[in-house]
């Protein structure tokens, strides 16, 4: 019975973060950038920089029609916002926070789960994109499955040289051998990962699958209402889960003065950075051309994360 | 010979084997609904399915790796290919009746060939194998150890194929030489998915 409920209550937990951490970003990001720009946007609602404003636009969001287009594959258009948000919920669970049993559910193989995963994730931008009968929703799949192809190795690597130094590949076992001389070490696949990862989830300066200057909103023109949102809370749950894993792989995780107590924090702390970095980005770069896109990944990613490898493999024998 | 599942008896299945059960038809299901639907991205979604559910199987009998190996490469590569394919060449939506090969018949018959031969063999190599899925016996540990002690060889056997195979690739990706290789490849793409929008045109 003990186990019953401890199961319910780690599911609840999860479910708790699912909901409030990818909207905490949505609503950073609106904030961050508008103060970035010098258009504050709405303020009074609620007070504080307008944070109400939030319920009011979720509130707004589903009142809206859900539209089917009429020549639209309707089950398959009907069933993608889920396929693209559910594996994040999934993911959430196999990140540890803190030391000593501080994970939903410790998995062997923790970083073969959460890359698998999340890779499910984009089927629901292709299901999108095809079911949609809309060209630029069709050319907007395209753009995301060649991202994906393209991007998927190099993050696959940097998480091979990280499984590598640490001789596991759960997340829990990383997370524990980790040492401060692993920050420079393993610096350039933390930063291919991250890249990749942020390639992955169509971020700017990757947004080329939905670059609405080109193809107005790519895979998901033809949504509305609480099925688009659906689609944007995957981007914001996304955006929590790469930068949680990234923290988690190449940060330390829960590592950090007074880690007994505080990890949890330390994890929220570094996750929460690498997520105002992901939004700084938006604002910050301007799009990738789709040619410079492909051949970032193959020529510049994958070359810097076989040299990761490499040089992983050789500190480690030597050591 | 003693069957292995005399000594646990045949008539009181457990949790697991009710749910591998179900599984494993769901699975089939979703197979033979694959090769049967006429609508082509369908049938790569209904492939999604099938190789999710072969995942579960992995996970039931504990080799926790292998089964998300399976959703890595299969579901998050392949099929993400298989559809990056087909919508740049042509998927239509509804049913593409030109797609039909005219050989059902022919596949029917190898394919039940292939699956009497494969059943009769494992059915014959494993009915004396009994699996404790107590303890646990597809943790990454012991499969990488297996990996690369007992089966070495023919692991490097295969990655020779594999190198063969991408070798292979790329000679035919080049086949109209070398300088004029990389534009031609990028104006029949271009064409390939305009060709693809102009068939959903017409289906609209």
């Amino acid at each position: 019975m003990n186990d019953v409920l401890e199961t319910l209550l780690t599911l609840v937990g999860v479910l708790v973060v699912f909901l409030l951490f990818p909207l905490l970003v949505g609503q950073t990001e609106h904030k961050v950038m508008a103060h970035m720009q010098g258009r504050v946007g709405p303020m009074y609602a609620g007070g504080f920089h307008g944070w109400a404003q939030l319920v009011a636009d979720g509130v707004k969001f589903a009142q809206k029609e859900d539209v089917v287009p009429a020549g639209a594959d309707r089950r398959v258009f009907q069933l993608a916002p889920a396929v693209a948000l559910l594996p994040y919920l999934v993911v959430l669970v196999a990140i540890p926070f803190a030391p000593d049993g501080g994970v939903g559910q410790a998995i062997d193989a923790g970083i073969f789960f959460v890359l698998a995963v999340m890779g499910v994730g984009v089927l629901g931008s292709l299901m999108g994109g095809w079911a949609s009968a809309n060209k630029y929703s069709l050319l907007g799949g395209l753009r995301t499955a060649a991202q994906l192809l393209a991007y998927e190795l190099p993050m696959l690597l940097a998480a091979a040289s990280v499984a590598m130094a640490a001789g596991t590949v759960s997340l829990v076992g990383i997370v524990d051998g980790f040492e401060w001389w692993w920050l420079p070490w393993q610096l350039v696949g933390g930063v291919v990962f991250f890249t990749a990862g942020l390639a992955e989830l169509q971020r700017p300066p990757f947004d080329a699958p939905v670059a609405d200057s080109e193809i107005i909103f790519g895979a998901y023109t033809e949504y509305s209402g609480l099925r688009f949102a659906l689609f944007l809370l995957a981007e914001y749950a996304g955006i929590v889960v790469l930068s949680a894993l990234t923290a988690v792989l190449f940060l330390g995780g829960w590592h950090g003065p007074y880690a007994d107590g505080l990890g949890w924090l330390w994890t929220l702390l570094k996750t929460g950075i690498l997520a105002f970095g992901v939004i700084w980005l938006r604002v910050t770069y301007p799009r990738l051309r789709e040619d410079q896109l492909q051949r970032f990944a193959w020529t510049t990613l994958i070359p810097l994360a076989l040299a990761q490898i490499a040089l992983t493999g050789i500190v480690k024998v030597v050591s | 010979m003693i069957l292995a599942a005399e000594s646990h008896g045949f008539l009181s299945p457990t949790g697991v084997e009710i749910v591998f059960l179900l599984t494993g038809l769901v699975t089939l299901g979703a197979a033979v609904i694959t090769v049967t639907t006429r609508q082509l991205v369908h049938a790569a979604l209904w492939l999604v399915v099938a190789l999710g559910g072969l995942a579960v199987e992995y996970l039931l009998l504990t080799a926790e790796f292998v089964a998300w190996v399976q959703v890595l490469i299969y579901v998050g590569s392949v099929v993400v290919l298989l559809l990056f394919g087909l919508m740049l060449t042509r998927a239509p939506i509804g049913r593409s009746p030109d797609a039909d090969s005219g050989n059902r018949w022919v596949a029917l018959g190898v394919a039940g060939t292939a699956a009497v031969l494969l059943v009769t063999l494992v059915v014959d190599a494993f009915r004396t194998t009994w699996i404790d899925l107590d303890e646990p016996g597809g943790t990454t540990d012991l499969l990488g150890a297996s990996v690369f002690r007992h089966w070495v060889l023919p692991f490097e056997a295969l990655s020779v194929l594999l190198l063969a195979a991408l070798v292979g690739a790329i000679v035919l990706s080049r086949k109209n030489g070398g300088a004029e290789a990389e534009p031609g490849a990028e104006s029949e793409a271009g064409a390939g998915a305009d060709s693809g929008a102009a068939d959903r045109g017409g289906e609209d």
